[in-house]
């Protein structure tokens, strides 16, 4: 498995992206800049947080317009795994990859705290080995608060693509929602922080388990495309 | 009652960073023509003022004390009358 | 030929005396028209005004400041650059630095703080070190007016919206509340960043002919004169007349960030001085490098990136646009400096070189506007200024307050509802305290602990003053700012290795304000130098006054210290039902000053208690040793609020509760007497805690699950409720907020 994490001029999760791949799970990670065209060489493509172009416009408004996310469309065509997380999740919505928009948190101002996760499906690429149905994930974010239309939103519920809802909802998020996909399954964004929650010193691995189900479903599938 | 439409910006000495990123922004998109960005805020504010001099004297009143920093920003207005 | 436009010719200027508002005293003027044997132009005046201020010159400060120890056998640079730098071995170093932004978050508390962070970083990063964590200490009026609640909220979101945007953890601080600061709020914000030894830079413009790049935001005419309006007071006539605002770029700070410690990796041998462009931006930056290497400047003002039109030498010299950093790149390196820079889509541009004539040139539209020698231009005038010991402290009276307590729940609940005593949660929220990954322990523990990733080390960081304590006795209030840092670092099991500070005081022309600063200085620095705690760094902000009433003398110490081994880093809360709880130092009435005269009176006054510097190392090494064998399973310094606030903190951690009794009467639980730790021992080690404390610590009681504080005191026994203390102490800011 070969990761690429994007950095946006403005990123700043990229080099904690970085270490949770490498130092905590040994996949081979390159972080490539937000200029490159070409990414048929990465099985997982993992968007950072940060404040891409200073998030002055709108969160993620200016970063969609960058030349990588062609590359990025493309990778989605051929059905690879592609993360946002944070500002991550905002680029992937305002790109279209991914339904809703991020709006400001109802209560406005930037919050880092801890908050509770609930699995809501265990059966996603990016849930399938959480054993526990409670997990306490960081946040960071001013805008973290998820809204689609009722529409969609039935239709995301009817293809199970809410895979993560807060159980303390911080920001507002429609249906408590907090991390989902696309209709497909490969792309996925979410505003908590699991990059932050793999190491024992700081105190909390419970996103191990994150990234834990990412590479069982791309070792799954590469034993599928052997046999 | 009337309808103040204002809007607020920095002065021009001050460093709009906003604007500025936008406005990189659009010249890599290949906008040649862009010349610059003002990035500011715009706020509508209905007031039930009984005429059109009160109304623009409260505007410019409650503008500087609270919309604005007269530090560092400026904010220009329109006033129209609207039935409700 | 020096050409002055159409600005006054230099007889207007010495006619009309128009650098008298600009700072320059008449004398000085003078001394000014001496060294160059001539009268200065406007360029030229508005060089040495600016230059030759207290915020760029340390004029009035330096013969106190020059008393401050600052070296060991860690110091590997101490004051005099953007940041001192401590070795902290394997090659590595800690740099760290504190600055205050005070004027300019009373004008535009947003902006203002949050340039104030841009700054700090600028100083860290310019000695080529990547930043690691942000600390903020920050002082306001009481909150109870729209004015305090404001700044507050503005203030936080500044700091907030520049340093999470930089990615840049806000780690702690500390947030304290009195009327002295309504007027005139204090926000000092300290960096802490780590360096490759090798890769250490300086800001020193070496090397005949090598050149000058300006790197980053293009200058505007934003906070020109912003030095000397950090050197002047405050009052209410002035409200509208301060112009020294400038807005804060993070993303573009990110990148200039990014870039410079990148070129300082890429291209080591070709980077010869950096330096930020803060207070008096371009002329104090370049005028500085000059003069650290003896060297002179020659700069083509023409060349300087500029945002406005028709901007005059003045202007470009002194603008304190943010965001802009100042290179000397080695002669024939230039381009691909340039290059590299392009990399992160930011402007450079080669504005000058350096001259070995060792004079301070500047050419505009093809003319000189100012020609100084450089060591003139850096070296303002010292001045020894009268100090005289404030009244209040002759007269003062010597007997303690007496705290009057008749229901001890009631006191109880009600301390933990003041503003400086009550979470600060509800605030530092609003800061990430987790990117990059490295934060072991985040805001509201004693000290901050952030990793150093791929070693065993980790760096413990805290920033700590009590203004009251200092008001009723600078030298002995500056001997307990220290003792209290050293209790933090200490409580978090690192060893305390340096400080830094943030001098804040009022009029320095006020013989009562030079005292205190003067006292302040000598407590600080015997207490650094029986620390082994070096002062590398620092910044001095004087003039803190509204309407002519100066504040409490606060030098905030900001301090590091090293953990060897992350396996012992310790947290101040209760971890298990059982553990026993020991106080260790000895509690005596210690009450002027203290919180609780505060809030039983409106007000403090008497002679500050005593301070035991001997009893405080003793104890600080008693329990630093007992962290590093083991024996402890938390540790929690004793400062405002006493006994009583520091077991409610240690046990709200974990909602535990504790069942203790003490040879000590209700009031003495509020005593805020020096040198003391609560600690939580498993009963496995007790034997072994106790043998290795001896008379220093004194069993209290246990830790327990039950939802109840239950104190035992001379006066008798009282319980409180767990969930009613936490919901005081954790919701009163929220409240006072509303």
């Amino acid at each position: 498995m070969k990761a690429a994490v994007i950095t946006f001029p403005g990123s700043n999760c990229d080099l904690d992206m970085y270490h949770a791949l490498v130092d905590e799970f040994q996949i081979e990670t390159e972080i490539l800049p937000a200029t490159i065209t070409d990414l048929s060489a990465y099985d997982a493509i993992f968007i950072p947080g940060g404040f891409s172009y200073g998030d002055y416009l709108r969160t993620g408004a200016i970063a969609r317009f960058a030349p990588v996310m062609a590359a990025i469309k493309a990778a989605d065509q051929q059905g690879k795994i592609i993360v946002g997380i944070c500002n991550g999740f905002q680029i992937l919505t305002e790109a279209g990859l991914l339904p809703g928009a991020l709006q400001t948190n109802t209560q406005p101002g930037f919050i880092c705290d801890i908050t509770g996760l609930k699995v809501v499906n265990t059966t996603s690429k990016f849930t399938n080995a959480f054993t526990k149905s409670i997990n306490q994930f960081p946040i960071a974010h001013g805008e973290g608060n998820y809204y689609v239309d009722a529409a969609t939103l039935a239709t995301m519920q009817a293809n199970q693509q809410i895979l993560f809802t807060y159980t303390d909802n911080p920001n507002g998020s429609i249906a408590d929602i907090a991390g989902v996909t696309n209709v497909n399954g490969n792309v996925f964004g979410m505003m908590p922080h699991p990059e932050r929650a793999v190491d024992a010193l700081l105190g909390n691995v419970d996103g191990r388990a994150f990234f834990s189900s990412i590479i069982a479903s791309l070792v799954n599938q590469q034993e599928a495309i052997k046999a | 009652m009337f309808l103040a439409k204002i809007y607020v910006t920095y002065k021009p000495s001050i460093l709009d960073p906003k604007g500025e990123t936008v406005k990189d922004a659009l010249q890599r998109m290949e906008y040649t023509g862009i010349e610059d960005v003002v990035m500011g805020k715009y706020f509508e504010i209905k007031l039930s003022s009984s005429d059109a001099t009160s109304a623009a004297k409260e505007v410019e009143s409650f503008s500087e004390k609270l919309l604005i920093n007269v530090n560092m920003e400026v904010f220009r207005y329109e006033i129209e009358a609207i039935t409700e | 030929m020096i050409h002055t436009y159409t600005e006054p010719t230099p007889t207007e200027i010495r006619d009309q005396k128009i650098y008298l508002p600009w700072g320059l005293t008449d004398a000085e003027y003078e001394l000014v028209c001496q060294k160059l044997d001539r009268l200065p132009n406007y360029t030229e005046t508005g060089l040495f005004a600016a230059m030759w201020s207290e915020h760029c010159s340390y004029k009035k400060s330096k013969p106190v400041l020059r008393t401050f120890w600052s070296k060991n056998e860690r110091v590997l640079q101490g004051p005099g650059e953007g940041a001192g730098i401590l070795d902290i071995g394997d090659n590595q170093a800690v740099v760290f630095k504190a600055e205050s932004h005070n004027h300019p978050s009373a004008v535009e508390p947003y902006e203002g703080a949050a340039t104030g962070v841009g700054g700090i970083l600028r100083d860290i990063f310019s000695m080529g070190a990547q930043p690691i964590a942000v600390l903020d200490s920050l002082r306001f009026g009481e909150i109870d007016n729209e004015r305090t609640k404001y700044l507050i909220n503005e203030v936080i979101a500044g700091i907030a919206g520049y340093g999470n945007a930089i990615g840049i953890p806000t780690v702690g601080g500390e947030i304290a509340f009195d009327k002295t600061y309504a007027g005139n709020p204090l926000v000092n914000v300290m960096a802490v960043g780590l360096l490759d030894q090798d890769a250490m830079k300086v800001g020193q413009a070496k090397g005949v002919d090598n050149a000058i790049l300006y790197v980053g935001a293009k200058t505007g005419r934003d906070g020109i004169h912003g030095a000397t309006f950090a050197s002047a007071a405050f009052s209410d006539e002035e409200e509208s007349d301060r112009s020294a605002v400038q807005v804060g770029d993070p993303f573009t700070e990110k990148l200039v960030m990014d870039a410079t410690i990148a070129i300082v990796k890429r291209y080591p041998e070709d980077v010869i001085g950096i330096q930020d462009m803060g207070a008096a931006g371009l002329v104090s930056s370049s005028a500085e490098m000059a003069s650290k290497a003896g060297m002179g400047v020659h700069l083509n003002l023409d060349l300087v990136p500029q945002r406005e039109a028709n901007m005059t030498p003045y202007e470009l010299m002194l603008s304190e646009s943010q965001e802009r950093m100042l290179l000397v790149i080695k002669k024939g390196s230039e381009s691909k400096a340039i290059s590299l820079f392009a990399e992160y889509g930011l402007e450079s541009v080669v504005i000058g070189k350096v001259t070995d004539d060792g004079m301070y040139r500047l050419d505009f539209n093809g003319e000189i506007v100012a020609q100084i020698d450089a060591q003139d231009l850096t070296t303002a005038p010292k001045y020894n200024l009268p100090a005289v010991a404030p009244k209040r402290l002759q007269n003062a009276a010597k007997e303690q307050f007496v705290p009057k307590i008749d229901d001890l729940k009631q006191t109880y609940l009600q301390i933990l509802q003041q503003a400086t005593i009550a979470s600060k949660a509800s605030l530092y929220r609003h800061f990430d305290s987790m990117v990059q990954t490295n934060t072991v322990v985040r805001p509201g523990s004693d000290a901050a602990v952030v990793r150093i990733r791929g070693t065993k080390k980790a760096l413990a960081m805290t920033t700590d003053v009590n203004g009251r304590y200092l008001y009723l006795d600078p030298f002995v209030g500056g001997q307990m700012a220290m003792a209290e840092a050293a209790r933090n670092i200490v409580a978090s099991g690192a060893l305390p290795i340096g400080i830094t500070d943030c001098l804040n005081f009022g009029n320095p022309d006020n013989p009562e304000v030079y005292y205190e600063l003067a006292q302040s200085v000598a407590g600080i620095n015997q207490m650094a130098q029986a620390l082994n705690t070096p002062v590398i760094s620092g910044n001095v902000s004087l003039y803190n006054e509204y309407n002519d009433e100066a504040i409490y003398p606060t030098p905030m110490v900001g301090m590091v210290g090293l953990h060897a081994d992350n396996q012992t880093i310790m947290t101040q809360g209760f971890k298990q039902a059982g553990d026993a709880i020991y106080v260790v130092g000895t509690t005596t009435a210690a009450f002027n000053g203290s919180e609780i005269q505060k809030m039983q009176t409106g007000t403090i006054n008497g002679q500050l208690f005593a301070f035991d510097a001997e009893a405080e190392l003793t104890n600080q090494q008693l329990v630093l040793s007992a962290i590093q064998a083991g024996l402890i399973t938390s540790a929690h310094d004793l400062s405002e609020g006493g006994l009583a606030v520091g077991l409610a903190e240690a046990a709200f951690d974990q909602h535990l509760g504790f069942d203790v009794a003490v040879n000590l009467s209700d009031a003495l639980l509020f005593s805020e007497t020096q040198s003391r730790f609560i600690v939580s021992v498993n009963p496995a080690h007790q034997a072994a805690f106790e043998a290795h404390m001896g008379t220093a610590a004194q069993l209290m009681g246990q830790v327990t699950d039950n939802g109840t504080f239950k104190l035992t005191t001379t006066d008798g026994t009282t319980e409180i409720l767990e969930n009613e203390a936490y919901t005081s102490w954790k919701e009163a800011i929220g409240w006072l907020l509303k």
